[in-house]
């Protein structure tokens, strides 16, 4: 503290990478973004190196190689070391691949929505009126519908893959962005600095997006952020009825699909194939766990009410 | 309305600055419509310090809120005239604003007429540093200067440099661009200027082929936007970008330079700081900061001081009266802390239910107050050497959804005759300078009709 009320601190220090500085440092405090961080990070190391760690041996490297058809699991071997599935797939070589599938999904999912939410909560909640009703109607229509019989209605009608997944969720994910987004903006908007900054000129748009916006955007970035994981955990639930990649494609839903048969293991042992179901659960639930984590960080650095505490 | 044979309301005259004109605002809510202003007319002049008086809900805000068009949703202004006399030049040209376009108030907010808010604290945005929010308003309004003394001060820097200097090109370069965007803001400027000297001419015609012509100037004046010329590109290439590095610091200069001017300590430490991070008299000052920066000729002050402790109050108090000796032409003061009002005001008008009640210099109020909820309020101000008991007014606000017929204090007025249930008394000049609107008073009731 004494640093920095120290003028000449003030003077050799741009403003702005002290900012970034006090961010870091905000954010490692917490042990647990650091954990979520660390997680996301690894997972994102592992779906970049994919090529290093497993070569792929097929022209479609998203295609899990499986060496015969026997039905059962086998335990992880020094060929297979996480074992292999239904089929001979490798566990591993999944794993590593879907690793990348899981950020195509979740990221391009959420950003999308993201997007697509921030705009039209913006509009509804900012002018209010008769756009309101109409965006706020188009949302309720979504939301009578059950996610994940819309979901499974949607990627039948456009055809199966990993594409139609993505499609069919950012379709129907924007609807809960725009509502947190318009009911936070509905409070912002009568709060009196806005009123203030229309006294002293300001447009429109300049008030929507840099007065606004910024003051009611947290909810919608931690819903964004733990999002992520749970987006993962529907595009799973797709594969896993069999509507979403095709039977082999390195997708973690679909790992899990393959492995659903195998889960109560066999009549006198029923831990039998302990690694089909805990390897790509445990994963899974690491991956949204880091997301999660990393949601509940980005609040408490980004919003400077917080941040200063 | 009908011509009256003697004026129902102080008129514009050659030193008014601001006029309202029969202001009537109404909020549309689910239970009804609350007619907040009831035929509101008030004038201010240059120069002055004009007070408005009333309890809470009597509708001061509403009044100023109505003043610069920004009456929040559901309310409107049904009718009547607001008319700003701000052209340098010609100053009895005045301009009609409830008929203008929102841009064109955009232009007019925070250059011309500038507000200060009641809660320093809520009227900040806490996400933006006191030096963003203070420099939006040079970058609402005085774009064109800032980037002028850029360019000057880029000029400076590179003839003080050695011929081989490679900063000597990188500053040529940033001029080069800001010139490109000076340009785009003066041909903007003139393009502006043309339009609203036409708009004043208009004004003093008031037909029906004049409204036409005024209709298509507003949305000529709307499409007519700074586009920065050549450089509208290169601001918002995120690497070239950078040429208006310098422009900042130029504005963060003058926003230092402005918190000094405003007494506030180590203004380079302020200016960085988040609104959170400062006490509640300093945030005031920053909010008078903002209304400030453009040296605008009215300010409107909502309250200024009603949440600040007393030391503080007094602070802020000298301060706008400093500025108003110093820095801005006149002052409207809403407050209902009637020794403030004889401490700054000049002239006041008190306010009751949405009505005027009577406007008079703070001399001629304080020492007779003509209207009796004036006389009501004024004894009910507890006085250094009192040995009875305050007296007070009895009743409550009413309710605006359905105010009382006639006129809107009778209910709780001790001299109450027939006529004030039916009738709405009209505004008479009772005294040279005191209005009142009162059926006790010679006048009222013949105008009233």
């Amino acid at each position: 503290m004494v640093t920095k009320t120290d003028p000449r601190h003030v003077r050799t220090v741009h403003p702005r990478l002290r900012e970034l500085l006090f961010t870091v440092r905000r954010f490692l405090k917490n042990p647990l973004s650091v954990i979520g961080l660390a997680l996301v990070v690894i997972f994102g190391v592992i779906a970049l190196i994919a090529p290093v760690l497993e070569p792929p041996r097929y022209p479609d490297p998203y295609r899990i190689p499986h060496t015969g058809f026997r039905i059962q699991p086998s335990p992880p071997s020094p060929e297979h070391p996480l074992g292999t599935m239904q089929q001979q797939y490798d566990m591993l070589y999944g794993l590593v691949w879907g690793a990348r599938s899981a950020f195509r999904i979740g990221v391009v999912v959420v950003a999308a929505n993201l997007l697509i939410g921030i705009l039209l909560g913006l509009l509804a909640g900012y002018f209010g009126g008769a756009l309101d009703e109409v965006i706020m109607r188009v949302t309720d229509i979504f939301f009578a519908i059950p996610f994940l019989v819309m979901a499974m209605a949607l990627v039948v009608a456009i055809g199966r893959g990993l594409k139609a997944v993505i499609a069919v969720l950012i379709i129907l994910g924007w609807p809960s962005y725009t509502r947190v987004l318009r009911s936070d903006i509905l409070v912002t908007r009568s709060r009196d600095f806005i009123m203030a900054a229309r006294a002293s000129g300001a447009s429109h748009l300049r008030i929507m997006f840099t007065h606004v916006l910024p003051n009611a955007m947290y909810s919608v970035l931690i819903l964004a952020s733990l999002n992520i994981g749970s987006t993962i955990l529907t595009a799973a639930a797709l594969s896993f009825l069999g509507l979403g990649s095709e039977t082999g494609t390195a997708d973690w839903g679909q790992i899990v699909s393959l492995c659903r048969n195998w889960i109560v293991g066999t009549p006198t042992d029923r831990f039998a194939y302990w690694y089909v179901v805990f390897i790509p659960g445990f994963v899974i639930a690491l991956f949204v766990l880091g997301w999660n984590l990393m949601g509940d960080a980005v609040r408490d650095v980004f919003d400077p009410r917080m941040r200063r505490r | 309305m009908e011509p009256h044979a003697e004026p129902t309301a102080p008129a514009a005259g050659a030193g008014t600055l601001a006029q309202t004109r029969d202001l009537f605002t109404n909020f549309y809510t689910f239970e009804g419509v609350v007619r907040a202003l009831n035929g509101v007319s008030i004038v201010v002049n240059r120069g002055e310090t004009y007070g408005l008086v009333g309890e809470s809900g009597c509708g001061k805000s509403v009044t100023v809120r109505s003043l610069m068009r920004l009456v929040q949703q559901p309310g409107r202004i049904d009718s009547g005239k607001i008319v700003l006399f701000l052209n340098a030049a010609n100053r009895s040209r005045g301009i009609e604003i409830v008929e203008r376009t929102e841009t064109y108030m955009q232009s007019i907010r925070g250059s011309d007429i500038s507000m200060i808010f009641q809660e320093p604290g809520a009227a900040l945005n806490p996400v933006m540093s006191v030096r963003e929010q203070v420099g939006e308003s040079y970058r609402f309004h005085r774009m064109e200067q800032m980037i002028g003394e850029t360019i000057e001060r880029l000029e400076k820097d590179r003839q003080g440099m050695a011929g081989a200097d490679p900063r000597r090109a990188l500053r040529r370069m940033q001029a080069a661009f800001l010139r490109a965007e000076r340009e785009g803001y003066r041909r903007c400027a003139a393009r502006i200027t043309a339009i609203d000297d036409e708009l004043y001419g208009l004004e003093e015609r008031g037909d029906a082929e004049a409204r036409d012509r005024t209709h298509a100037l507003d949305r000529a004046r709307d499409r007519t936007h700074p586009r920065g010329g050549s450089s509208a590109v290169a601001r918002r290439v995120p690497v070239l970008r950078r040429y208006r590095r310098p422009l900042d610091a130029t504005i963060h200069g003058h926003v230092v330079e402005l918190l000094r001017s405003l007494g506030i300590p180590n203004p380079e430490n302020v200016a960085q700081r988040y609104p959170h991070e400062l006490s509640g008299g300093m945030q005031q000052r920053i909010v008078i900061a903002m209304a400030l920066a453009c040296h605008p000729t009215l300010l409107v002050a909502d309250e200024p001081t009603s949440n600040l402790d007393v030391t503080i109050q007094a602070q802020i108090v000298e301060l706008i009266k400093d500025l108003k000796r110093t820095a801005i032409s006149s002052v409207l003061f809403i407050t209902h802390d009637l020794g403030l009002v004889a401490e700054v005001c000049d002239r006041v008008t008190v306010m009751y239910a949405g009505d005027v009640s009577e406007t008079a210099t703070v001399k001629d109020l304080f020492r007779k107050p003509l209207h009796p909820y004036t006389q009501g309020l004024l004894a009910s101000v507890p006085k250094v050497q009192q040995v009875e008991e305050l007296s007070m007014i009895p009743g409550a606000v009413p309710n605006l959804i359905r105010p009382p017929q006639g006129c809107r204090f009778h209910p709780r007025c001790p001299m109450r005759m027939d006529i004030c249930e039916r009738e709405k008394p009209a505004t008479v000049e009772h005294e040279a300078g005191h209005w009142v609107a009162c059926h006790r008073y010679p006048g009222s009731a013949r105008s009233a009709s």
